[in-house]
């Protein structure tokens, strides 16, 4: 749920990644209409200037393309690009800063690894 | 069908309070214009006078290029929805929308049946026996089903309870989308209406402070949050709305074009760019020009 309360992130990022997060876990799969600027508008009460960028840079990124008169729907290849781009983002958003915290902690690199066997083990 | 408003020089005078004072304003046709302004700030004195219920002191009204006041052609193109007196008003709700209906050339009473179901109206209750609430969703109904090329609704939502606001804005984008038109929406409830607005009015004591799409609202109004003095430096010869102090941290709200490069500049510098809601906007805008 987007929740502009709840965070600094600019809300067209968050719609963005609102329909991202869907094709990434398959609740939209290639060929599927995605959700329309209407639907969105008022769904989420955010702006249409505001879900129209979102969407708009998520055209132009070759995720999604208009059929006129139709609506949007998911390009294919979208989930490759879109898995593509956030392995990239989880070095900069998880490991680094994971690697920095461990090492102003003292954690050694056998350590970090014991713990995420733990963590994954746990949520198995 | 929409039409587009256009004021020019505009001036209101009641006695010796000036109203309005030299208003300059164009409502782009098919858009969704937010009027948004403190009490007393002109609002309803605009609106009254795109519908044609007064002549302005000095300036012209247009109505898709005509003078509207006195033009009958023009005038039966502006819906005016505002908060009716209906204590006197005894015809029942379904004599009230067949009237309209005979006034209005593009009313659809169809579209007004469905809708008062959706408002659970009682269309055999005489008007004056309605609760403030539904005697509002009356009036909102026969805004909506007019299609007026102009429709104006001026706090239109008084004494709504919060799921009928929540139909009329829901139909407002429902029906925008199917039968677009000018809407004019003048509101109180800024954080609740804020995402209806394409674009956005704001007005204090009787002149236009900010005429802008809502995009470009969005983008400008941002805050800057960090160590005090680096927020300092960073939004210094900046327009600054507010500012907030935090032990060593400071918010300071700011209004303008930042661009990319400065947005970047700010991140370098462990800053962050925050946005800013157009209710706040709104408040600290008004507070600095008063």
């Amino acid at each position: 749920m987007v929740n502009p309360s709840d965070s600094a992130k600019p809300l067209f990022l968050q719609i963005r990644e609102l329909i991202e997060d869907q094709i990434v876990n398959d609740q939209l799969k290639e060929g599927d209409q995605a959700p329309s600027t209407n639907q969105l508008v008022n769904f989420y009460k955010i702006n249409h200037a505001t879900v129209s960028k979102g969407i708009t840079q998520l055209v132009d990124e070759g995720i999604l393309f208009k059929k006129r008169g139709i609506g949007m729907f998911v390009a294919e290849g979208a989930k490759k690009t879109l898995v593509q781009q956030r392995k990239k983002a989880f070095v900069e958003n998880y490991v680094t800063g994971l690697v920095q915290e461990a090492e102003k902690l003292g954690i050694t690199e056998a350590e970090i690894i014991e713990l995420i066997k733990s963590t994954k083990g746990r949520d198995a | 069908m929409a039409a587009s408003v256009q004021l020019n020089h505009v001036t209101l005078k009641f006695k010796k309070f000036e109203a309005l004072k030299d208003v300059s304003l164009t409502l782009e046709a098919g858009k969704i214009h937010g009027l948004i302004g403190r009490n007393g700030a002109g609002k309803t004195s605009l609106l009254s006078l795109i519908a044609a219920f007064r002549e302005p002191t000095s300036g012209e009204v247009l109505v898709d290029g005509a003078p509207v006041f006195e033009n009958p052609e023009k005038m039966e193109q502006v819906a005016f929805v505002y908060d009716k007196d209906y204590k006197e008003e005894t015809e029942k709700v379904k004599k009230l929308i067949s009237l309209a209906s005979h006034y209005r050339p593009h009313f659809d009473t169809e579209y007004a049946k469905q809708l008062i179901k959706r408002f659970k109206l009682p269309v055999n209750k005489p008007v004056n026996k309605l609760s403030k609430g539904m005697q509002s969703a009356l009036n909102v109904v026969i805004g909506l089903a007019s299609r007026a090329p102009v429709t104006i609704f001026d706090e239109a939502y008084l004494g709504m309870d919060a799921p009928s606001r929540e139909i009329f804005y829901k139909e407002i984008l429902q029906d925008q989308e199917d039968h677009p038109r000018t809407f004019i929406l003048s509101t109180h409830l800024v954080s609740e209406m804020d995402y209806l607005f394409d674009n956005v009015v704001i007005i204090d004591q009787g002149t236009v402070l900010l005429h802008e799409p809502y995009e470009t609202i969005e983008a400008h109004g941002v805050s800057v949050t960090g160590a005090a003095q680096e927020v300092d430096i960073f939004t210094a010869g900046m327009k600054q709305l507010n500012e907030q102090q935090l032990g060593g941290t400071k918010s300071v709200m700011i209004y303008g074009n930042l661009g990319d490069a400065k947005r970047q500049e700010a991140r370098a510098q462990g800053l962050e760019i925050g946005p800013v809601s157009l209710q706040d906007l709104f408040i600290h805008l008004t507070e600095e020009a008063n």
